[in-house]
């Protein structure tokens, strides 16, 4: 399939019209009449559709689910850096909810929920609402431009991308790099932490270190970290740009991005202005608004605390959040979203079965970053849940590849395969 | 007495099968993470081994070497290492009664 503007032009038009002219469908009337019992879930990324797949599997098909998206297809965040580095193109990213749909019998809605009201167990859409027994969101992450001046969501799809989630904005940046002359600058701003991929910006520079060598060999990649050092995998991220990108990538720790300039692409931090050809600001992030429509976001008023055994939310009991929205001290990856969604889904079927969830939850997480065209480093953790402590901790023996290596990076792709059959197909 | 006895035998099969579900269902929720790499129960589309339908024997022997060293890995070593010889096998058994695609 191809990836056009014009097709996300026509599923942007697709989705005012639902808006604009709600009486025309339902109103506010009950979407899907709730028979028997039924868990809806909000958000079909890694989090949502898996926990969608495995509530359906897992019980047998007893329990009804539906599925709410508001994008037409599924776009893959993990490997996404490889679309700037030239690797990949996005439709190798793309992915159809049909199967989900056909095989599991998963009832999907395209569409954006509006509100959530936890007392009537009930989602409201504009084309009308649904009931529920119990409620998944998986809402992953949303930017909080108010923290970066002059940056806002339509400078970010036109201009200064974040390109944080794969789609539209990889595209451009790509483009944007394709367009820039030999002997230009890429900067880069990474937010404090958390945020969603803690090696994802690393890998970026790498990605777009790796297209420059190629293409155009003058040019530089500058990083602008608002932490105070290399988040994730970081000798091996200092290595590759060393050895594979020397003099390529200059890394700025401390340097928080307050304000950007849209006009002159410059980038003003505490020390000073940094003016690129292509800027790429990844604002600080907080759980997706949809977290916010139940006041699930309690921490910090940005990430939503939940019970780890069943990932049913602080605040409102029937209510289970998984993935990047999560509070807690697991990366916020793919890999980890997929495996909060299995632990989310086998409670969810045991409470509505009136069982006692799994006590022992234990879960495993592999992230890979591709550091150039076939190589890859790795970042392994196996996580289980500590009844003290009430919190998932990082067992023994985990950490990172001793070097980057061509065989990683094909299981890397490898990865990318197994898992997204295991999320859709 | 005839009664109440094959009553006993009869709670005592109900709560023996119930005990073994949750075994059995730990055992599949540990396995579900490993599906990222490996693929759904095991079956691997390619790169990392197919683990549906392995032996026990070899799964488990597989796993303590790869948490000696014995066995040399990219990523499983540190895998290995964070699971314990119980959860060896239950993953062994949930994996060897896995169809292959």
């Amino acid at each position: 399939m191809s990836f056009s503007r014009r097709d996300f032009l026509k599923a942007s038009a697709a989705g005012i019209a639902i808006g604009a002219f709600p009486g025309l469908a339902f109103a506010s009337g009950e979407l899907i009449k709730k028979k028997g019992q039924r868990v809806v879930v909000v958000g079909g990324g890694f989090g949502g559709a898996t926990a969608a797949k495995y509530i359906r599997k897992w019980s047998n098909n007893k329990i009804e689910v539906v599925l709410i998206e508001r994008n037409p297809m599924f776009i893959s965040c993990p490997m996404s850096n490889t679309v700037l580095g030239g690797g990949r193109t996005i439709d190798d990213l793309t992915m159809s909810y049909e199967e989900l749909k056909k095989k599991y019998g998963i009832k999907l809605i395209k569409g954006e929920v509006t509100a959530i009201d936890p007392e009537k167990q009930t989602v409201m859409l504009a084309s009308g609402h649904l009931k529920y027994d119990r409620l998944i969101v998986s809402p992953g992450v949303d930017f909080m431009y108010d923290k970066v001046e002059g940056l806002n969501e339509s400078v970010a799809n036109i201009s200064i991308t974040h390109a944080w989630k794969a789609g539209a904005q990889t595209v451009l940046l790509r483009k944007q790099l394709e367009a820039m002359p030999d002997g230009g600058v890429f900067a880069i701003s990474i937010p404090k932490g958390p945020y969603r991929c803690p090696p994802g910006p690393y890998e970026r520079a790498c990605q777009v270190a790796h297209y420059f060598k190629e293409n155009k060999p003058k040019s530089k990649v500058l990083v602008l970290d608002a932490n105070p050092d290399i988040v994730s995998k970081k000798g091996l991220f200092m290595a590759a740009w060393k050895e594979l990108y020397p003099d390529m990538v200059e890394y700025r720790p401390n340097a928080l991005v307050t304000k950007v300039d849209v006009v002159s692409k410059t980038a003003k931090t505490e020390f000073d202005d940094v003016k690129a050809d292509v800027l790429n600001v990844i604002p600080p992030m907080k759980a997706g608004a949809v977290a916010d429509m139940a006041g699930l976001a309690n921490v910090d008023g940005r990430w939503c605390g939940v019970d780890f055994l069943t990932y049913e939310s602080k605040v409102h009991k029937g209510i289970h959040v998984i993935g990047d929205a999560v509070s807690a001290a697991l990366p916020k990856s793919g890999h980890m979203a997929t495996s909060q969604a299995k632990v989310c889904a086998a409670a969810v079927i045991e409470l509505m079965q009136g069982k006692q969830p799994d006590q022992n939850p234990t879960i495993a997480n592999t992230c890979y970053s591709m550091v150039s065209g076939n190589e890859a480093v790795h970042v392994a953790n196996v996580y289980r849940f500590n009844a003290e402590k009430q919190a998932m901790i990082s067992a023994e023996g985990g950490g990172v590849s001793a070097k980057r290596s061509e065989l990683e990076g094909a299981f890397a792709g490898y990865w990318l395969k197994n898992i997204l059959n295991d999320v859709l197909l | 007495m005839i009664m109440s006895r094959t009553l006993l035998v009869v709670f005592g099969m109900l709560f023996c099968t119930a005990a073994q579900a949750d075994v059995d269902k730990h055992a599949r929720n540990l396995a579900a993470s490993c599906s990222a790499c490996h693929g759904t129960g095991g079956n691997s589309e390619g790169g990392m081994p197919v683990l549906a339908g392995l032996d026990k024997v070899l799964f488990v022997n597989q796993m303590k070497d790869f948490k000696s060293g014995a066995r040399p890995a990219t990523v499983m070593h540190q895998h290995a290492k964070g699971y314990t010889d119980e959860e060896y096998e239950l993953l062994a058994d949930f994996f060897s009664a896995q169809k292959r695609h």
